[in-house]
């Protein structure tokens, strides 16, 4: 019995690490496909549609889940700030968490379930039908045509959608914290202001970008390498939302690790209060 | 000389041995028909032949030249001589019928847009489907999003025609369509063809020769002719469309 148990054990090892690595040669020839590719008019032409589908489209739910958590955060702080007489400083607490952490995460999380379920469907559907193949026999790589466009389009949209939810989400806070809950507004921005700078907002960005890069690689991944049939397709896109959103939140842990290292070592400790 | 050999070909996915050492020389101009029941390793022949898969074992020549070990940039360049026709026709959905026949030109051509639409237009009349163009892979039938996956195959002017189960799933009549525009691109291009198959009719209505493919293996090698005079138990009951005690032992089991 536990030799049975440790067998298994191997094995499942054995073939997360090999399918890791089969990751790892798909990533890097993606890249290799990306510097050859990226400043040809070729690919923009394929890159902008794209956009279209993975932008556009996304925008209005991003900008609401922004919103609402904005709300959210507005009713559940302020009765303990008030408890210590400091709720003017709740625009400080409500949007460095926006910008810095739910814009961002919330934005890949949301694309990583609308699209990147998409992605993987639509790449799945054309592995399983021989669409991969007979692009490679008609000269097309299909890592070149169909996976760099779409990788493009994460990277680029994805800060895109964080601003629109960082915007969003600080509307969202003001709401509630000065219209509803009555907190003056001249306090309530001048201590957001002290709070947050281009700092933290650029910081939400840029980690967009990554997670924007990591929801595309691994959801043409999962399409790329789907097992036959329907029930093939549908399994490929759960797994590639799961492994997208663990991916984004370990990433955004050493991401938060990284930037507050890094903030310290160039400006020193500023305390929000 | 032989157009494409095959030699010592050996595949195998996992435990799942395909192929085992099989070896072929596929002449110039000829039609060969792969026979073989489900499963037994035709599609995975075909795609050796254009490197979409590389044998464990063996090696591939297409005109001189040994295909199975070359750089994918190359590869791309030997390809031009293929055309393949994918089992479901593999047409790409996002593109009008037009397009899909236009894209291996726009691929491999410097034609002008122009050029590409013209010869393209020229491949669906060739199929009989002239007024196809532009409408969507989606809204056609299963026998026409066939001719128009062969237009596909043929719009580079290949010397070689690939044929993944031109006839399956087709009714008698749609298939014999197929049978005909595959008799008529050979005369008319010249084109050497290899055509995978288990429909006997359509076999023995195109095949210049006809192997049969059993068990990872080339069990017959000869023509239409040869295979019906055959004693051989397993080409006969194949022919014929009879269950063997092999197929059926599970039968008795239960
Ligand atoms: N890419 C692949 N990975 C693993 N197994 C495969 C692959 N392609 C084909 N096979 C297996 O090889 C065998 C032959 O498949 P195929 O050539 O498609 O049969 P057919 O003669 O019906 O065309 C099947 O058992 C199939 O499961
Ligand atoms: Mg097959």
């Amino acid at each position: 019995m536990p030799a049975a148990l440790i067998e298994n054990l191997g094995r499942r090892t054995n073939n997360s690490l090999a399918v890791f690595g089969d990751f790892c040669v798909f990533c890097g020839q993606t890249f290799a496909w990306l510097a050859r590719l990226l400043f040809r008019a070729k690919t923009w032409r394929l890159v902008l549609p794209q956009m279209f589908d993975v932008g556009v489209k996304s925008v209005p739910v991003v900008a609401l889940t922004g919103a609402f958590i904005g709300m959210v955060m507005g009713i559940e702080s302020y009765a303990q700030l008030k408890s210590i007489g400091q709720e003017e400083r709740l625009g400080a607490l409500i949007n460095i968490s926006v910008v810095k952490q739910i814009g961002p995460v919330l934005a890949a999380v949301m694309l990583a379930g609308r699209i990147g379920g998409a992605l993987t469907a639509e790449l799945g559907t054309m592995n399983v039908t021989e669409q991969l193949d007979a692009l490679r026999v008609m000269g097309a790589d299909p890592i070149g045509y169909l996976v760099v466009p779409r990788l493009i389009a994460c990277i680029l949209l994805t800060p895109i959608l964080t601003i629109y939810s960082d915007l969003l989400g600080v509307l969202g806070g003001y709401f509630v914290s000065v219209k509803t809950l009555g907190i003056p507004a001249a306090p309530y921005w001048a201590y957001s202001d002290k709070a947050v700078n281009t700092w933290q907002i650029l910081e939400g960005v840029w980690k967009g970008l990554f997670f924007g890069g990591a929801i595309g690689l691994i959801s043409c991944y999962k399409g790329f390498t789907c097992g036959s049939g329907a029930s093939g397709v549908g399994r490929a896109c759960t797994e590639s939302f799961v492994t997208s959103f663990l991916t984004i939140m370990c990433m955004n842990f050493f991401f938060a690790k990284m930037f507050q290292d890094l903030y310290r070592a160039i400006y020193g400790f500023q305390s929000l209060f | 000389m032989p157009i494409l050999s095959l030699r010592n070909l050996s595949k195998r996915f996992g435990r799942n041995v395909v192929l085992r050492d099989v070896s072929l020389e596929i002449e110039t101009g000829k039609t060969l028909v792969v026979l073989g029941p489900s499963g037994t390793g035709k599609s995975v022949l075909l795609k050796h032949i254009v490197g979409l898969l590389k044998p464990d074992r063996g090696e591939v020549w297409f005109e001189g030249q040994r295909i199975d070990n070359i750089k994918e940039r190359d590869l791309a360049v030997v390809r031009e001589n293929f055309g393949f026709l994918f089992q479901m026709g593999a047409l790409f959905d996002s593109l009008t019928n037009l397009e899909n026949v236009a894209f291996p030109l726009k691929e491999h051509t410097t034609l002008s847009a122009v050029e590409i639409a013209a010869k393209a237009q020229d491949c669906l009349a060739m199929v009989g489907l002239p007024e196809a163009g532009p409408k969507m892979p989606g809204e056609m039938s299963g026998g026409q999003r066939k001719r128009i996956a062969l237009a596909r195959a043929i719009a580079m002017g290949p010397k070689v025609i690939l044929y993944d189960e031109p006839t399956t799933g087709l009714d008698p009549i749609r298939s014999d369509v197929i049978n005909e525009l595959i008799l008529r691109l050979q005369a008319k291009l010249g084109v050497t063809s290899i055509v995978v198959t288990h429909d006997m009719n359509s076999a023995f209505k195109v095949a210049d020769r006809i192997v049969m493919l059993h068990g990872g293996v080339l069990h017959f090698d000869g023509t239409a002719e040869t295979i019906k005079q055959s004693t051989d138990p397993i080409v006969q009951r194949f022919i014929a469309g009879e269950a063997g005690d092999d197929e059926l032992a599970w039968m008795k089991k239960a």
